[in-house]
Parts: C-alpha cells; sequence; structure tokens
C-alpha cells in the first residue's frame, strides 16, 4: 500500500468532509448575530424566536465543524512532513495565528453564547454572537492566507532547502487571499440562506405553528442569499480571471483546453482524455472564454500542451497536467449550480418582497431540496482549485509527491484512513438525525 | 536570550495552559460514567465544564500550531512518529467534542449513557496518549540522521511511557476531582470530594513511581547536575500540599495547588528537555534542538509579536468567561447541555 496515496485520499476525505461543516457555520454566525440584533434593537420576539432555532441547528453544525478542525490541524504534521519541513515558516504562522486570534475567540465565546443567555444583557450576548461570528470568519482568513501561499508563493526566499518568509504583509497581502477568501466569505452566506430556506420551505408546506418566524426567515435568507450568491459569481468571476494569470495550467484544464487559441473558445461541453490529451463530444462556443478572460473578443488563452512546455523548461522534465477530467468538471458543476442557486433566490426575493408565501407544495419540495445546492458548490469548488493545481502542492515550488512523510508506512496510513472514514459517516448520520429531528421540531418546542 | 528560547519557553507556556485547562475537563469526563450515576446528576457534571471546554482545547491547537510556526522540523518529526498514538488521541478527541453537544440532545437514555462513555473514553485517552507521548519524548526515541522517526508504534509503549501516561491521568483526574468540588453542591460535592481523596492518593503514588522512572530512564533531573531544581520541589510540594487541602476541605486552595503541579512539572520537563526538542535514542547527534529544529528568525520575530499581543488578551477573555460562570452548578440550575 502506498502512503503516498492513502495520504492524498485521507487528505481529500477529511477537508471535504470539514468544509461540509465549515461553510454553514461561517455563514450562519453571522445571521444569527444579526438576527439577535435585530431582536436587541427592535424587540420584536420573532427575531428571538429565530435567534433561538437557527442558533440550535447552528450547534449542532458546529461542535463537528470544530472536532474535524483538529485532524486538519494535525495532520500536515502527520501525513505531510516533508511539506511541513519545507514549509513551516510559511504555512505554520498563519496556522498558528489562526489558533491565537480566531479559534480562541469563536470557541470561547460561543460557550458563552450557550450559557449565558441569563447571566448577561441582551445587548452583550448578542455583542457575544458577533465575537462567535468574527472569530470563525478570521479563522477563515487566516487557512485562506496559507492556501493562498500554496497557489501563488509570495514574500519568501528559498533558503536551506526550505521556503522561509521575508515578508508578513506580502504573505498577507498575496493578491489570491483578497479574491479567494471573499468567495469563500460569499459561498458562505449562501449555504447559510439555502440551509434556511430548505428547512423554512419544510415548516410553510406542513403550516406548522409559529409560521411567520419561517416567513421572516425566508425573506432574511432570500435577501442574505441574494447578497452571498449574487457576489459569489462576481468575485468567482474576478477570481478566475486572476488565476487565469497566475494559475494558466488550472485555468486551461478547467476550460480542457488542450490548444494554445486566439481567440479562445468557451466549452460547454466535454469529455477530456488525459492518455490523447484531446477532449471528445467538445462542445465550443467561439470568443467567448477570451471575453471571459480578457474581457476582450480577441485574445489568445494558452493551452495545456503549451503550459506543459513552458513548464518542462522551467521546472525541469515532469508531467504538469492536473487531472484534466476532473478539472472540468469539478468547475463545471460548480458554476452551473451557482447559477441555479442565483435563479432559486431571485424567485424568493421576488416573492418576500412582496409578502407572499403561498407556493404550491411542489414549488415547497422543491426548495427543501435546495438546502443540498451550496454544498455541491463548495465540495466542487474546492476539489477544482486543489486538484487544478497538481502536481504542485505549493505551486513553483514543491510537488505532491514529494511532500509525504517519511515515517509513516502505508499500513499506518490505511490505518488512519479507514479510521476517519469510519468515524466521519457515524458522525454524519448522526448529525443529520439531530439536524432533522430538530428542524422539524420546530420553534415552538424551544423555550425562550 | 535567544528568539528560539523565547520560543522554546512559549511553546513551554502554551503547553502548561492546555494541561492546566484541558487537564480537568479530562479529569472530569473521566469521572463522569463513576461519581454521577442518574441522568441529572451526569448533565450537572457535564455543565460544569460545558462553557470552558472547547475554549481549553484550543490551547492544544495553538500550543501544535506554535509547534508548526517556530520547530517546523520537530512538529513534522513528532507528528509524523508517533503517527498512531495521535491517531487515538484525534479519535477520541472528535468524538469528545461531538458528544458534549449532542448527548442530551435526544431523550433516550441509551443515546445518552452511549455519549457519557464516549466522552470518558475521549478524556481519558488523550489524558493517558499525552503522558506517553511527553515521557518518550523525554526519555528519547529511535530517530535517524535526516530526523526522522524509525521506532515504529509499539516502541511507544514501554513502560517508562506507560509510567508517564498513569501519572498525567492521575493528577488530571485528581484536578477534575477538585474543579467539580468547586463547582457542584450536596451530594455531587460530596462525592467530588472523596474522589478528590482517593485520586490523591493515586496521583502521589504514580508521580513518585513516574519521577524515581525518570531518574534511572532519562537525564532530565540529572543533566544540569545532580539537584533537580527548585521547579520539580516546588512540583512536589504543590502535590502534597493539594492533599493537605483536599482533607481540609478547602478545594479552592487544593485546585491552586494541583495547578502548581502541573504547571512545575511542565517547567521541569521542559527545563531538563532544554535545548532539545526530540531526543534521538540512536546518536545524540541526531537530536533536534531549538537550533536546528527552528523556522527563520525572521519568522520567529513575527510570530513573538502576534503573541506578545494576543494571549494577554485571550488570557483575559478567558479569565472572564470563568467569572461569569462561577456559580456551582445545583440539579435546581438551568442546565444548557
Amino acid at each position: 500500500m502506498d502512503p503516498l496515496i492513502l495520504a492524498r485520499w485521507q487528505f481529500a476525505i477529511v477537508t471535504v468532509y470539514h468544509f461540509f461543516f465549515v461553510p454553514l457555520t461561517l455563514g450562519l454566525s453571522v445571521a444569527i448575530a444579526i438576527m439577535e440584533t435585530i431582536y436587541v434593537k427592535t424587540g420584536d420576539e420573532t427575531y428571538l424566536k429565530m435567534t433561538k432555532f437557527w442558533g440550535k441547528l447552528f450547534l449542532i453544525n458546529f461542535a463537528i465543524g470544530v472536532a474535524t478542525g483538529i485532524v486538519q490541524e494535525f495532520q500536515f504534521g502527520m501525513n505531510w512532513s516533508e511539506y511541513s519541513r519545507f514549509m513551516g515558516d510559511i504555512f505554520g504562522a498563519p496556522l498558528a495565528i489562526e489558533a491565537l486570534l480566531a479559534f480562541y475567540l469563536e470557541s470561547t465565546f460561543l460557550g458563552v453564547w450557550i450559557f449565558g443567555w441569563k447571566k448577561l444583557s441582551k445587548g452583550a450576548h448578542a455583542t457575544v454572537m458577533w465575537l462567535v461570528a468574527i472569530g470563525s470568519n478570521l479563522s477563515a482568513l487566516w487557512i485562506l492566507i496559507a492556501n493562498s501561499f500554496m497557489q501563488e508563493p509570495v514574500g519568501y526566499a528559498l533558503r536551506h532547502g526550505r521556503a522561509e518568509m521575508t515578508n508578513f504583509f506580502a504573505l498577507v497581502g498575496n493578491p489570491n487571499v483578497w479574491v479567494q477568501w471573499p468567495h469563500v466569505f460569499f459561498a458562505a452566506m449562501s449555504t447559510a440562506s439555502f440551509f434556511m430556506i430548505g428547512i423554512a420551505a419544510y415548516h410553510l408546506l406542513k403550516k406548522s405553528k409559529d409560521l411567520e418566524v419561517y416567513q421572516k426567515s425566508v425573506k432574511f435568507a432570500a435577501i442574505y442569499g441574494t447578497i452571498g450568491v449574487a457576489l459569489v459569481i462576481l468575485n468567482g468571476h474576478t477570481q478566475a480571471q486572476h488565476m487565469v494569470e497566475t494559475q494558466p495550467m488550472k485555468m486551461a484544464a478547467a476550460e480542457a483546453l488542450w490548444e494554445t487559441e486566439q481567440p479562445a473558445s468557451l466549452s460547454l461541453f466535454a469529455i477530456p482524455s488525459q492518455s490523447s490529451q484531446k477532449d471528445y463530444l467538445s462542445i465550443r462556443v467561439p470568443r467567448l472564454l477570451s471575453l471571459l478572460a480578457h474581457n476582450n473578443f480577441t485574445s489568445e488563452v494558452r493551452g495545456i500542451k503549451d503550459i506543459q512546455e513552458e513548464y518542462s523548461q522551467k521546472y525541469g522534465p515532469d508531467n504538469y497536467i492536473p487531472p484534466v477530467f476532473l478539472s472540468y468538471w469539478f468547475f463545471r458543476i460548480m458554476v452551473g449550480v451557482g447559477f441555479l442557486m442565483l435563479i432559486v433566490i431571485l424567485y424568493l426575493l421576488i416573492k418576500s418582497s412582496k409578502g407572499d408565501y403561498n407556493m404550491k407544495p411542489s414549488t415547497l419540495k422543491w426548495l427543501i431540496w435546495t438546502l443540498l445546492l451550496p454544498y455541491i458548490a463548495n465540495s466542487t469548488g474546492w476539489l477544482f482549485t486543489e486538484v487544478g493545481r497538481q502536481p504542485w502542492v505549493v505551486f513553483g515550488l514543491l510537488k505532491t509527491k514529494d511532500s509525504v512523510s517519511l515515517a509513516t508506512s502505508g499500513t499506518e496510513v490505511f490505518l488512519s484512513l479507514a479510521a476517519y472514514t469510519i468515524l466521519y459517516a457515524i458522525l454524519i448520520v448522526v448529525d443529520v438525525y439531530l439536524m432533522k429531528k430538530y428542524a422539524v421540531k420546530g420553534v415552538t418546542e424551544i423555550e425562550y | 536570550m535567544d528568539l528560539n528560547t523565547v520560543w522554546f519557553i512559549l511553546i513551554a507556556v502554551l503547553f502548561t495552559g492546555y494541561f492546566f485547562l484541558e487537564g480537568f475537563d479530562y479529569g472530569v469526563g473521566i469521572l463522569l460514567p463513576f461519581i454521577a450515576k442518574d441522568d441529572l446528576s451526569r448533565r450537572v457534571v457535564i455543565n460544569t465544564i460545558g462553557p470552558h471546554w472547547d475554549g481549553n482545547e484550543v490551547w492544544l491547537l495553538t500550543a501544535g500550531g506554535a509547534s508548526f510556526a517556530a520547530f517546523p522540523n520537530w512538529y513534522a518529526t513528532l507528528f509524523s512518529g508517533f503517527y498512531i498514538a495521535l491517531l487515538l488521541m484525534l479519535l477520541a478527541l472528535i468524538a469528545r467534542a461531538v458528544a458534549f453537544e449532542y448527548r442530551s440532545k435526544d431523550e433516550s437514555p441509551r443515546w445518552r449513557n452511549t455519549w457519557d462513555w464516549v466522552i470518558f473514553f475521549g478524556s481519558l485517552l488523550p489524558a493517558f496518549l499525552w503522558g506517553v507521548a511527553i515521557a518518550n519524548i523525554i526519555k528519547g526515541v529511535p530517530i535517524d540522521a535526516h530526523m526522522t522517526y524509525v521506532g515504529g508504534f509499539f516502541n511507544l509503549l514501554n513502560p517508562y511511557a506507560l509510567s508517564g501516561g498513569l501519572a498525567f491521568v492521575a493528577l488530571f483526574t485528581l484536578h477534575g476531582a477538585i474543579f467539580l468540588n468547586l463547582k457542584t453542591t450536596n451530594s455531587l460535592e460530596e462525592a467530588a470530594h472523596k474522589s478528590a481523596i482517593t485520586w490523591w492518593w493515586l496521583a502521589l503514588i504514580f508521580v513518585v513511581i513516574f519521577v524515581v522512572y525518570s531518574y534511572f530512564a532519562t537525564d532530565i533531573f540529572t543533566r544540569h547536575g545532580f539537584n533537580p531544581g527548585i521547579s520539580a520541589f516546588i512540583a512536589a510540594v504543590a502535590l502534597i500540599l493539594a492533599g493537605v487541602f483536599v482533607k481540609a476541605k478547602s478545594s479552592g486552595w487544593a485546585f491552586v495547588m494541583t495547578a502548581l503541579t502541573i504547571l512545575f512539572t511542565v517547567v521541569t520537563i521542559f527545563r531538563g528537555l532544554y535545548p532539545r526538542l526530540m531526543i534521538s535514542s540512536l546518536n545524540p547527534e541526531w537530536n533536534l534542538t531549538i537550533y536546528n529544529a527552528s523556522s527563520s528568525p525572521y519568522t520567529l520575530k513575527v510570530m513573538t509579536i502576534v503573541v506578545a499581543i494576543f494571549v494577554p488578551i485571550v488570557l483575559a477573555y478567558q479569565a472572564w468567561t470563568y467569572w461569569i460562570f462561577r456559580q456551582r452548578l445545583s440539579t435546581k440550575t438551568e442546565l444548557e447541555y
């Protein structure tokens, strides 16, 4: 059993799993902080009920986010020791700062929020949720500073066979961070929004008691979600344009663009073949990729083969082409789901702004399922950006295959892979069970 | 004092904070199924650490993150080398974290009892494994010329390390019993008091075994001359005084004493280890030190500034949370967990 392959599978599984729970925490913490603030400012009890109801579900989700987060910090050392030796300066610092600034804040104050309803004034208690929200989102910022370096190394020098930090502000100011972090935050807003919509839709369908809580939640989620989805798409476009310049191979793979084209065509459908280096069943629209990439109809976009040639010259002979089929389809699914979310959220924005919550039962049933859309987009988004960077773990500096721990045997990694997979499978069943139980129970059962 | 030494001390501080705070969480979790026999009592016990356990656990994450940032080679060698031990610890911590939140969210007694045992094992394993890990670090393990651990898993379960594991478990359980004694009322307070007496004896026995064994298995006492140093002496006195205060039902002072025991034990260990981070049992030339395992001076400087600003802030607000939740819990208290 090859430790490298097993370690890669493990990293993918535990990280995607972690990122099921994190976006909801990031987006819903802010949403609940807003709801509780509205309650404090207006005294409208509906917002208190919303705070408590969505808060309960938030806690069920948060627990697994935190629990699976510990694995994340440890696994760089456990499975990727050679990466850690190479990148310690640059990756370790943001991770430590993440703990110091963000984890302490969110974990400490969440404890206060849960237990402090009777001990703090209304305003103080709402402030506490803001601290949780800020803490979680700062956490995202710092881990993305670390990840952004992997996509686009800045502020470093190669010394003593490792990457040493030379400029902390360059690391934090990495342009990649400032297209990537907003993208994750807006995706989180979208996740929280559809979570609320899916569950509220259930109650609208069942005509549950306290109907106005669910109606107000739909309205809240529609506004919150419109901002989230619209901005995730717009920002995503900016991010993609940035990546065309800084990670051209990844974007060429995203477009299954094997040959350089000028002007460049946009692919609507393709079955890329890694071995033949061409696309089967390819449907392309002329000039549109030039438009998306460079805002004109005439520019050149470099293809996979040419970039491969360039990298072989620059970095030495090797295969620099990431898995194209996966890159292409992960990217496409993410974007497609994003636009589907846009349609749904705009529909709800219109309905709720008119105060019209009388939707057909079949519509409400579909709306329940839209809860899953952001999960698909979040996962495919991360899978795209990490798969598309291969064979690099740090672009241009270190390859994934050179990063794995030398001390860990295939057997050990197999054991951990099996253990995490089994434990995580149990936890997600338990999580969904509890979520469903409390989502369905609704507001009326909660004391406030 | 160079930055590498400063960071050695800071890592020790972070581990001290972790053991002091999570120490009583683990102790409470270990006592849970035994000290509380009915659902309501169990809920009271869990709720004593309810507001705090997550913020306490972050000390572990900060210690780990800081190790990565300041001494990446140490982080890499330790975490990849002690792989199975860390895996077991992670599984325990993950399950425990979920257990706290999920335990009372279903009414079924079987559901609740299962999660209570998850809390138990989720507290016992990390406490034990940290003792094993630290014992192995100060004893020395097979590390080759490339800073790679070459010892396998079972090598870590040597008798010396096991004695370390038992010492940590006993000390944390004592610490937890005293904490429970401070935070509960009536029958639970009484039960915690009795536990504290029992566990004080156990802690004394296992710590003495571990300390005596350390004279023979390691060089941490003898390294700086035969005198183990004032820190070891204070730790010993504190542990004894803890017992005195427990007997006298002065649980506040007893808690201070176990806190001091933990603090000065960590100080003694790190002092004996300095300037090494991991000892190679194969060849002293292959030790990891604060010089050959560290990141660049620039990174150490940046991190020092960040820590200097934020650790005091964190300490302040964490202390505040203990203050606002200082009330003792009874079976009449409204319980969130």
